[in-house]
């Protein structure tokens, strides 16, 4: 298949994983992941896909298992959500301490209790310390990019790489998208490398080593991951050049001119940018300033953008006793007030966005005493029973 | 005749006697060109502290619960390029209690990976714990006036996945170990053996004592070593100990050990009566 084409987040990131010819897949379902991994199973099965496909019993086990494949050489692949992502939680660090390319997919959905199967961005920002790349799709589209990107960006650098989708609202959804022909993939994505291929020599991988050995892998893997922001940049102009189509660290929505500039990440960010056109009609000079990464995260290049305007910034997520992660992040480089919004799945729709933003621009924001303003104020003043 | 080189190097940093030593040391010369892939446990030491290692063979470290996955995905790795070696687990009985499901899901999968559980009863390298494993009435820093529940039958619940081959073996009985691990390298798919290690500080043991202990478990009948390859059946050395009355040395094996200090006759009469039924239980599998 390739082409322009109608399918949900989930089938597109499948078709990304075929496409970057991954060789081993390893996944445990959890909603609203479930339909990557059933997609990837047909494929293996079919032979579409020349690929092992291994069932494991949990996500603990889904990422040591790729990591096992990764570590020994093999381009490899898993995806998860929530409490499978905290589930393997070990791993995560495991595999970015060890310096392991592979790539996994995150349908970011709210950790319980409650259960809760819809869309919030805290389980995946649950990795943002941890040395992995983490990007997070606005569309199906970028769903699709981000995984292809991710191959690349993962094996040039040896961190891993995890591109966020929305749940239900991308994993679900059906949206046109161009998936990219089978050349132009393997040109884009050369054949794999990685600092070091386990099986072969007698070496030992992990072992107890002094305390100053430990410090400084802590280091390099810090400085390469600060230095993926420079190979971000590079591989994403070379995927434009094939596509037509940025993948970039950040994509600037009628921002030049803005006075005001909203910072957000995730598939909401499409409605914000509509409630910015509509406000835009009435002349208030509102821009956009999405997070395509979050790690790196270019904060010289925010700061740069965001100079001297008024900022608000979108959480979808929240670090307790902090504030939203993006808001703790953000005001790293530059002043901004914080809206939590959205969490649990809570529908935002465009006309939510337009009233926020001329509250906000009218600064008649009432942030609470704590600097965080939780959005729509209705349902936590009302106290659900 | 050619002599192999252990991959256990010399100077490792176990404890004297350690059980780990001679099990790894057999390892080496029953598998040609395995890999190793050790979870969190005493052999995390053992296998060396950077730069120095002292397994001669590829090791991955990896974390406690993950090994079996882990070693999965490196299975997949080498089939895809037709890599023949050797995917060797070495665990404890602590990663066989966290990782349980990670063992029973590799189990499940047939994955081409040979599991060992060096089982020295109890989580040794926190400074012994009380395990699944760990005997009933066994001191440890966890049930300080003894375990009070029984054992688990590791192996047993393995040959219950309807694996290929299932083995016990003994640190006591190297050749058998030795001979079981020859014969799990020729056959493909899951292969899982329970090495009984006697563990001279876990166990309250002189350390020039760990071949001996190993070897009373055998002859008292407690420990028990069998092999499953398509039909159960007892191993010479424990062969003879089907007879209950050919078994000897409880209370020696018992009261050689500090772990089991305090323990009176009828506690003996409750242990052998345990073994007993243990026999019974594998002598309805060898029969079947
Ligand atoms: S505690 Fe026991 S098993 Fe662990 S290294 Fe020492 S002797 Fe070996
Ligand atoms: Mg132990």
């Amino acid at each position: 298949m390739s082409g322009r084409t109608i399918m949900t987040g989930n089938q597109a990131v499948a078709e990304a994983v075929r496409l970057a010819r991954t060789e081993v897949v390893a996944a445990y379902p959890i909603t609203p992941q479930t339909v990557i991994v059933e997609k990837l199973a047909e494929m293996v099965d079919s032979g579409l896909l020349d690929a092992e496909f291994i069932r494991v019993e949990s996500e603990h086990s889904a990422l040591a298992a790729v990591y096992g494949s990764a570590v020994a050489g093999k381009r490899s692949f898993t995806a998860t959500s929530s409490h499978g992502l905290l589930y393997m939680y070990e791993m995560i660090w495991w595999v970015a301490n060890a310096r392991v390319p592979l790539v996994m997919v995150v349908v970011t959905r709210t950790i319980g209790p409650p259960w809760n199967i819809h869309t919030d961005h805290t389980d995946l920002l649950t990795m943002r310390d941890s040395g992995w790349i983490i990007a997070m799709a606005e569309n199906v589209q970028e769903a699709f990019d981000l995984t292809i990107n991710g191959f690349r960006i993962s094996e040039e650098v040896s961190l891993p790489y995890t591109a966020g989708m929305d749940a239900f609202q991308l994993s679900h959804t059906s949206e046109v998208v161009d998936l990219l022909e089978q050349q132009y993939v393997d040109e884009f994505l050369p054949e794999r490398r990685q600092s070091y291929v386990f099986g072969e020599e007698a070496f030992t991988v992990g072992c107890i080593g002094p305390n100053e050995y430990t410090a400084r892998l802590r280091k390099d893997t810090f400085e390469a991951l600060k230095n993926t922001e420079k190979v971000v940049d590079k591989v994403s102009r070379e995927y434009e050049e094939i596509t037509g189509r940025n993948c970039g660290l950040l994509e600037e929505y009628r921002l030049d001119d803005a006075e005001y500039a909203v910072v957000m990440m995730g598939a909401w960010s499409g409605d914000a940018k509509d409630a910015i056109d509509e406000l835009r009609k009435e002349s208030l000079p509102i821009g956009l300033l999405k997070l395509r990464y979050i790690r790196p995260m270019p904060y010289k290049k925010i700061q740069k953008l965001l100079d001297g305007k008024q900022v608000l910034v979108l959480d979808r997520d929240c670090s307790m006793g902090a504030g939203g992660i993006l808001g703790v992040e953000v005001k790293n480089c530059v002043e901004a007030t914080n809206i939590i919004a959205g969490i649990g799945g809570i529908d935002v729709g465009v006309d939510d966005f337009i009233k926020m933003f001329r509250v906000f621009s009218e600064g008649k924001l009432e942030v609470e005493k704590n600097g965080v303003y939780w959005w729509p104020p209705e349902i936590y003043d009302k106290g659900m029973r | 005749m050619e002599v192999k080189e252990s991959i256990l190097l010399s100077g490792n940093p176990s404890c004297q006697g350690c059980p780990h030593s001679l099990g790894l040391r057999a390892l080496g010369l029953a598998l040609d060109d395995p890999v190793v892939i050790i979870p969190a446990g005493c052999s995390t030491i053992v296998a060396g502290i950077h730069p120095k290692a002292t397994i001669n063979a590829p090791v991955l470290h990896v974390p406690f619960a993950s090994a079996p996955a882990v070693a999965s995905g490196i299975a997949s790795a080498f089939r895809r390029e037709g890599k023949k070696k050797q995917i060797v687990v070495w665990m404890g009985d602590g990663g066989a209690d966290i990782g349980f499901a990670t063992i029973s899901g590799a189990a499940v999968r047939n994955e081409d990976i040979i599991v060992i559980v060096s089982d020295n009863e109890a989580y040794m390298n926190t400074g012994i714990q009380s395990s699944g494993t760990t005997f009933w009435k066994a001191k440890t820093t966890t049930s300080p006036t003894g375990k009070s529940e029984e054992r688990k039958d590791l192996a047993a619940i393995m040959l219950m996945h309807r694996v290929p081959y299932v083995a016990t073996a003994s640190v006591g009985y190297l050749p058998d170990f030795i001979n079981k691990l020859e014969k799990a390298k020729k056959i493909r798919g899951f292969r899982f053996i329970q090495l009984h290690s006697p563990c001279p500080p876990g166990w309250r043991f002189d350390s020039s004592k760990t071949v001996e202990i190993a070897r009373m478990a055998v002859k008292c009948g407690a420990w028990i070593l069998w092999e499953f390859d398509g039909k159960l059946s007892f191993s010479p050395a424990s062969r003879p100990y089907k007879d209950k009355m050919k078994r000897t040395g409880l209370t020696e094996y018992l009261r050689a050990q500090g772990r089991f200090k305090g323990i009176d006759d009828s506690d003996i009469e409750t242990i052998e009566k345990n073994i007993d039924m243990q026999w019974k239980f594998l002598e309805a599998f060898e029969n079947f």
